[in-house]
């Protein structure tokens, strides 16, 4: 019984320990980050790539509204862009543990992210949207959606929305997928009732894969929600250089143009 | 009496500055939340590891067996199931084979029915080897006794391929408790979905992730310590 007291003791002084020393680096490390090289800097983008029109894989490539953006931001500001491709709850630990130094992801701007990460200017609006089976005649709106089963990607205001209804009636079931790819395979499948999700990639699913199999119901929700670009805290820097980019391709025309690129039949 | 000597060392403040941390908040206020999960892959080990067992005997006795369609049929099913990733086999059973058939409310069946038929190949393997292992003296020493060859399996081998196998099973037992944590993909909230689902809502990944390795690693000590218990039992009898 000593034994294990006193083993208990030593492993948490090694935890405290160990703790106490990651907060120190933590400080030290920010504090020697402020001087950047002059020479064309490569700007690593974390994205969540099964996210279409914002952000998917094409013949190899990233391609997307996301992606054509974050791209021409660079371009304007004179980085060279790697776009990385992570799970979608792991983008923000990303952006905090400065293994990207931003990410663009059809990222809605809400509070508890804007509590551990910066955003920048609001780029989309986009809102949620209810998807059903396409025979699906029961649920004509999300108030029809009490005591149903849902599925929606894990991280997103899709499946906020969905808790929230299962939180008024516990009869309702959320399945959380890595994808909301896969949220629509099990819509597809029957397994859930409904998918909540951003509305542009809803429709865009509609219109592409989900032909014939799935249809929208409902107006559109939280339509004031906005996407926004993520950097660490107080990267004020890179912070301002992507707002003067967003500003700049909004000025010159060529944000209308990657709108129209990838949302030129939407509305 | 750790609360005492981590206050005589860092001072009084210490306890409290260390309930200030953010991270060891979210891990506090979800501690039962995760356990849920980890009573669900408990489950999902149990169930898969029982199933697995039944379809690992089957099948390691099918791949000893001299019909060769048995023979064929067990190795189909045990190259396949160890020549693919199980992740992807769960995919592939969740989304496109088990919705032929019927379809799940829940994805705990589906879980279990995925993670049986991957360690059923796995145990199926070291059935064969631990049969193989017994002295070929044993089958003919019954076999020229007058037994079949079904009883000299049954009432000589077996209970002595028993005590080989066991080792690599306890192995194969804490290997699945682990691999369950794939399922997180096709939604059933065990273990590795509840984090990642706290993840994606607080962002403490140091907290969140090591409370969840703690508790996976707390599970399979218990059955390798378990698996020592039984070793050494077996080993005096």
């Amino acid at each position: 019984m000593k034994k294990v007291v006193k083993l208990l003791v030593v492993s948490l002084l090694i935890m405290g320990l160990a703790f106490s020393a990651v907060g120190c680096t933590k400080k030290a490390a920010e504090e020697t980050k402020t001087p950047a090289p002059a020479a064309k800097k490569v700007l690593t983008v974390g994205s969540e790539t099964t996210y279409a029109p914002f952000e998917f894989a094409e013949n190899g490539q990233y391609v997307g509204f996301d992606m054509d953006l974050i791209r021409a931001i660079g371009a304007v500001e004179g980085y060279d862009v790697k776009i990385n491709t992570l799970g979608f709850d792991a983008l923000i630990p990303a952006v905090q543990a400065g293994t990207v130094d931003c990410c663009i992801s059809a990222m809605t701007i809400k509070e508890d992210r804007a509590k551990v990460i910066d955003f920048s200017t609001p780029y989309f609006k986009a809102g949620l949207i209810v998807a059903v089976a396409q025979n699906n005649t029961t649920i004509k709106s999300i108030d029809d959606l009490k005591g149903k089963r849902l599925a929606a990607e894990v991280g997103t205001t899709g499946l906020d929305a969905s808790n929230g209804l299962k939180a008024k009636d516990p009869k309702t079931t959320v399945k959380v997928f890595d994808s909301v790819g896969e949220a629509f395979m099990e819509l597809e499948k029957g397994g859930v009732d409904a998918v909540i999700n951003d509305m542009p990639v809803t429709s865009y699913y509609i219109k592409t894969t989900g032909k014939d199999k799935v249809k929208t119901v409902g107006e559109v929700f939280a339509a004031e929600d906005q996407y926004g670009i993520g950097v660490k805290k107080g990267n004020a820097e890179l912070l301002a250089k992507i707002n003067d980019g967003i500003a700049k391709l909004k000025a010159n025309g060529e944000y209308d143009k990657i709108y129209k690129k990838w949302f030129g039949d939407l509305k | 009496m750790p609360h005492m000597a981590i206050q005589y060392i860092y001072g009084s403040n210490y306890i409290d500055s260390l309930l200030a941390i953010n991270g060891l908040q979210v891990v506090i206020n979800n501690f039962t939340y995760l356990l849920e999960g980890a009573l669900l892959t408990l489950q999902i080990t149990i169930l898969s590891v029982v199933f697995g067992m039944l379809l690992g005997l089957i099948t390691g006795l099918f791949k000893l067996s001299k019909n060769r369609i048995l023979f064929t049929i067990a190795t189909a099913y045990i190259d396949f199931f160890r020549g693919t990733p199980l992740y992807v086999q769960i995919l592939l059973l969740y989304f496109g084979i088990l919705p032929l058939f019927m379809n799940f409310d829940n994805p705990f069946i589906p879980a279990v029915i995925a993670i049986s038929l991957n360690c059923g190949a796995y145990i199926a393997e070291i059935v064969r080897a631990g049969i193989q292992a017994v002295d070929r003296g044993q089958m003919e020493a019954a076999r020229s006794l007058g037994m079949t060859t079904r009883q000299a399996m049954t009432y000589v081998i077996l209970p002595q391929a028993y005590k080989i196998v066991i080792p690599p099973l306890l192995n194969e037992f804490i290997a699945v408790l682990k691999d369950t944590s794939l399922v997180a993909v096709i939604s059933a909230e065990e273990l590795t979905l509840r984090g990642k689902l706290l993840y994606s809502t607080y962002f403490e990944a140091a907290w969140i992730w090591g409370t969840v390795a703690v508790i996976y690693f707390i599970m399979t000590k218990i059955l390798a310590i378990l698996g020592d218990y039984i070793e050494r039992r077996m080993a005096t009898e």
